[in-house]
């Protein structure tokens, strides 16, 4: 599959990330590579395996509807950069 | 050209559950910013999300009144986009294979019942909050993790009012079922439309637009409308709809375009490794099945038969679950058989009370016991309709008892035949003229009397009384 530079903007756009023209060009070619390896797996033959969404043969994992402690404010707000009270503050996004 | 409209609803509900949905912080409303997050909401590597067993078996509850098919096999995805009230970057979600498929409800308009299709009920945890301040937002990431349960419906609502009416008669539904505080104020409930307009009698769907920020069902059928017109509006002057995500501004009563998001609506989904898939026996659903509690439309048809209510009172009388118990709670201790009295003033007079003050029939605070003895004066004839509503308004505002209120304002009927004669004699040597009219065969002086009378005893004479032995009287004189 070709990855154009236009693709890898595309998927820059979605994970919010700036690149630059020669990061462009050079991403393009490591993406491509990437998905051209893992095209692999097309040649496996699967006609005889059912999908799956999940590699454990558990399921119904549940807990019971308790509660537990949770973490300090202070903690929770110890590393971020920017913060108000006990919110974090970030750029104003509306 | 005539455009018809046609909208799908996307409602949240918040279930009420002790603990989040894969952790266990506390769902508690109001608490300081950021004090009820873990490892777990917060996505911190090498935590592990676990279900909430309360909560799937509320989301089961749900579906089965809904009359959804729970499916066997159900699993969660992860849905990714950047946004600061996201603090794992993706909001753990259900995509290919939702809880449940194919329910409905049935809404009541004036050309009659309407069946509207339920597409998908599916888990979800709800993301944080933001505050925007002056230059900056603030992030509480209280409400991450908080359990949600997605209700799509199919796009078979026509007007903004069948909106606005399936929203009313899901939200019933969820209140009987007590899974919800189902409140649109705290955000327990919430609800998000899909409109586009297309030529009449053509079935290709038109593109719609996200209708966003409804914070009122009132809001949800005002901005429907408003878009309902900006659309056809559009289309007559050859302009193309895009489709895009609105935002409804309530005070300035219209919508408008949202900042692209630009690809936001690639949500890159994928199975969550986190969560292993879950498999619903049918011995499961059918037990909640049968736990279910009886719902709107079956209580609607019960007080139809116990109490012998038409399908309008009932129907207007089960829409809260609360007021429907009030109201069953009085009908049931009411003496007498025909229980239409009872109806009357709970739909009349105590309904409009509650609208006067923004509440429901629960919220006047009126006890059963109170409101029948208010009842019983009237039955006996010791007062009037009329004096009644009086005295209804004083028992809600003051918290005092029908009869102490009664006795204090001095408002019981005078029945007694040898008081009322008195006024009777007063009035007829005070209204010659009316006196002739009546023997002279004119019906409404004997009205006019009445009322004269009426006003001698400050309206306290009863009526039916005083009109037989003001009839009686004249015939003699
Ligand atoms: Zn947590």
């Amino acid at each position: 599959m070709q990855i154009t530079k236009d693709t890898v903007k595309y998927v820059a756009a979605l994970a919010r990330i700036e690149l630059k023209e020669e990061e462009l060009a050079r991403l393009s070619g490591q993406l491509e590579g990437i998905l051209n390896f893992i095209d692999k797996l097309k040649e496996a033959d699967v006609s005889q395996v059912s999908p799956t969404s999940h590699i454990l043969t558990v399921n119904n994992v549940l807990r019971k509807d308790e509660l537990k402690t949770s973490l300090k404010p202070e903690k929770v707000l110890n590393n971020a950069p920017h913060k108000e009270g006990t919110s974090f503050v970030v750029p104003k996004v509306i | 050209m005539n455009y018809e409209p046609v909208i799908g609803l996307e409602v949240h509900v918040q279930i009420k559950t002790k603990s989040k949905a894969f952790c266990g912080c506390s769902t508690e409303f109001g608490a300081e910013p950021n004090s009820q997050v873990c490892p777990v909401c917060l996505g911190f590597p090498g935590s592990l999300p676990v279900l909430n067993a309360s909560f799937l078996d509320a989301a089961i509850k749900v579906a089965v009144a809904l009359g959804c098919q729970v499916q066997e096999f159900t699993k969660f995805d992860r849905k990714h986009y950047f946004y600061p009230d996201l603090p794992k970057n993706y909001q753990i979600s259900q995509y290919d294979l939702p809880l449940a498929l194919n329910g409905f409800v049935d809404i009541e308009l004036e050309s009659g019942a309407k069946r509207i299709r339920v597409k998908r009920v599916h888990l979800e945890e709800d993301a944080g909050k933001l505050i925007h301040a002056d230059k900056m937002s603030l992030v509480d990431f209280n409400r991450t993790g908080m359990p949600l349960l997605e209700i799509v419906s199919e796009p078979d609502l026509y007007s903004p009012q069948e909106a606005y009416e399936y929203l009313n008669n899901l939200k019933s539904i969820l209140s009987y079922l007590d899974i919800s505080d189902c409140d649109m104020e705290k955000g327990s409930l919430r609800c998000d439309a899909n409109i586009s307009v297309r030529p009449k009698g053509e079935e290709k769907l038109g593109i719609k637009s996200e209708l966003k920020n409804l914070n009122s069902f009132r809001a949800v059928r005002d901005s429907l409308t408003y878009e309902i017109e900006r659309q056809v509006g559009a289309l007559g002057v050859g302009e193309k709809i895009i489709q895009e995500t609105r935002l409804w501004d309530d005070k300035e009563s219209k919508t408008y375009s949202m900042r692209s998001k630009g690809e936001a609506k690639d949500y890159r989904y994928f199975p969550d490794p986190d969560l292993p898939p879950f498999i619903i026996k049918f011995s499961k659903v059918d037990e909640i099945r049968k736990a279910l509690p009886e719902l709107p439309k079956e209580k609607q048809v019960r007080l139809m038969r116990d109490f012998g209510l038409s399908e309008y009172d009932a129907g207007i009388l089960v829409f809260s679950k609360k007021d429907a118990e009030y109201s069953e709670d009085c009908m049931r201790k009411y003496p007498k058989e025909n229980k239409k009295q009872v109806a009357n003033l709970l739909i009349g007079p105590l309904l409009s009370e509650a609208n006067n003050r923004n509440c429901r029939l629960v919220g006047l605070d009126l006890s059963a016991e109170n409101l029948l003895e208010l009842i019983d004066y009237v039955d006996s004839n010791k007062i009037s309709h009329l004096t009644a509503k009086i005295v209804l308004t004083e028992m809600i505002d003051t918290k005092k008892k029908a009869s102490v209120i009664i006795q204090e304002k001095n408002l019981v009927q005078i029945s007694d035949t040898s008081s009322l004669n008195i006024s009777i004699e007063e009035v007829i040597k005070e209204n010659d003229k009316s006196v002739q009219d009546f023997k002279n065969g004119k019906e409404n002086a004997l009205m006019f009397l009445v009322g004269q009378v009426m006003k001698k005893t400050k309206g306290k004479a009863n009526p039916k009384i005083l009109q037989e032995l003001l009839r009686g009287r004249l015939k003699d004189a």
